[in-house]
C-alpha cells in the first residue's frame, strides 16, 4: 500500500470522497439559500379584493376559497404555495404552478388572488 | 418428564458481532451523556464502529452490529419503542441500505469518508421523512433540513476520518486488512 509521508495520512480520501464532500456542501448551501429566501414569507389570499386569509409558509395546509364560480383550492406545502385547483375556464393561475417570492396568482373570473409576499413591518401592519 | 435444553451454537462470528455491538452500544451511551445544544443533532459516534465493521467484515456483519446497537442502546436508555427509537431505527436502516448499494464503490472510488457522509445523509433524510410523515405531519420541515444536513456532513466527515484512521492502524499493525 502507499506509504509516502503525505499519502499515509490522506490515502483514504478517494476521488469520490472529495467529489461527494464538495457536492454535499454545495447542495446544503443551495438549500440553505433557498430556505433563507423564503424565510418569513407569508401568503395573502384575497377574495373580491378583500383579505380572505393570511397564512405562514411554514405550515402545510390547504384553503378552499369560495368564489362566484366555485371553490379555488390553494395549497401550501414544503414552504411553497400554489393554486391547486380553480373553476375558472382558462386555468391561468393553476398553470402558474408554485409561486416564487413576491409573485401573485390571479384566478379570474373567480375573483380570488394569491400573493406570496415578504412579511414586512410598515405603518399599516406594524 | 424430560427437561429439554435448547443449546444455541455460538461460533466465532457471533462472539465478534456481540463484542463489536457492545463497543457501539458503549459509544451510544457515552454520546447520550454529552449535552448538545440542539435536540436531534448528535455526533453519531457508534457509526464509526459500523463503518469499520463494514470495511473489515462486510455488510452483513455491519447490519447485525448496527441493528443490535439500535435495539440494545434503546433498551439501556429506556427509549425502546418510543418515537426516538423509531427515528433511530429508521436512520440505521436507511444508512445500511445506502451502504449496501454503494459498498461496491469502496475502495476504488469511495473511501470510508465518502461512505460515512452518504450514510449520514441517508440517516438524517430518513429521520426527517419519519418526522414529516408520521410525527409532525403538516409542519414544513424544509427550513430545518439545511441545518440537519450540514450537521450530517460534518459528523459524517469526522466519523469517516476516525474510521479510516482506525482501519489504517489495523493495516500497519499487521491486523486483518
Amino acid at each position: 500500500m502507499r506509504r509516502s509521508a503525505a499519502g499515509r495520512s490522506w490515502w483514504f480520501l478517494r476521488p469520490g470522497d472529495w467529489l461527494l464532500l464538495g457536492l454535499g456542501l454545495f447542495a446544503i448551501l443551495a438549500l440553505g439559500r433557498y430556505v433563507a429566501d423564503g424565510a418569513g414569507d407569508r401568503v395573502v389570499i384575497l377574495r373580491d379584493g378583500q383579505l380572505y386569509q393570511e397564512a405562514s409558509l411554514r405550515i402545510n395546509r390547504q384553503f378552499a376559497v369560495p368564489g362566484p364560480l366555485g371553490e379555488t383550492l390553494v395549497e401550501i406545502r414544503a414552504g411553497r404555495v400554489r393554486v391547486k385547483a380553480d373553476p375558472s375556464p382558462r386555468q391561468v393561475c393553476v398553470r402558474q404552478g408554485w409561486l416564487g417570492p413576491g409573485e401573485a396568482a390571479l384566478c379570474l373570473p373567480n375573483r380570488v388572488s394569491v400573493q406570496r409576499g415578504r412579511a414586512r413591518y410598515d405603518s399599516l401592519n406594524y | 418428564m424430560t427437561a429439554s435444553t435448547i443449546r444455541l451454537a455460538v461460533d466465532r462470528e457471533d462472539r465478534r458481532i456481540a463484542a463489536l455491538a457492545a463497543a457501539a452500544v458503549g459509544l451510544t451511551l457515552v454520546e447520550a451523556a454529552i449535552p448538545l445544544p440542539i435536540p436531534g443533532i448528535k455526533p453519531g459516534l457508534a457509526n464509526i464502529v459500523t463503518l469499520v465493521v463494514l470495511v473489515r467484515y462486510g455488510w452483513r456483519m455491519a447490519a447485525w452490529v448496527s441493528l443490535l446497537r439500535v435495539v440494545a442502546g434503546a433498551l439501556l436508555l429506556g427509549s425502546f419503542l418510543t418515537p426516538a427509537f423509531v427515528l433511530s431505527l429508521a436512520g440505521a436502516v436507511a444508512s445500511l441500505a445506502v451502504l449496501a448499494a454503494l459498498r461496491g464503490l469502496h475502495p476504488i472510488i469511495l473511501g470510508p469518508v465518502g461512505l460515512s457522509v452518504l450514510a449520514a445523509f441517508a440517516h438524517v433524510g430518513a429521520q426527517l421523512a419519519v418526522v414529516d410523515l408520521w410525527l409532525m405531519p403538516g409542519i414544513s420541515l424544509i427550513a430545518l433540513a439545511p441545518l440537519f444536513l450540514a450537521a450530517a456532513w460534518l459528523t459524517g466527515l469526522v466519523n469517516g476520518l476516525v474510521a479510516a484512521r482506525l482501519l489504517t492502524e489495523d493495516r500497519d499493525s499487521g491486523g486483518p486488512a
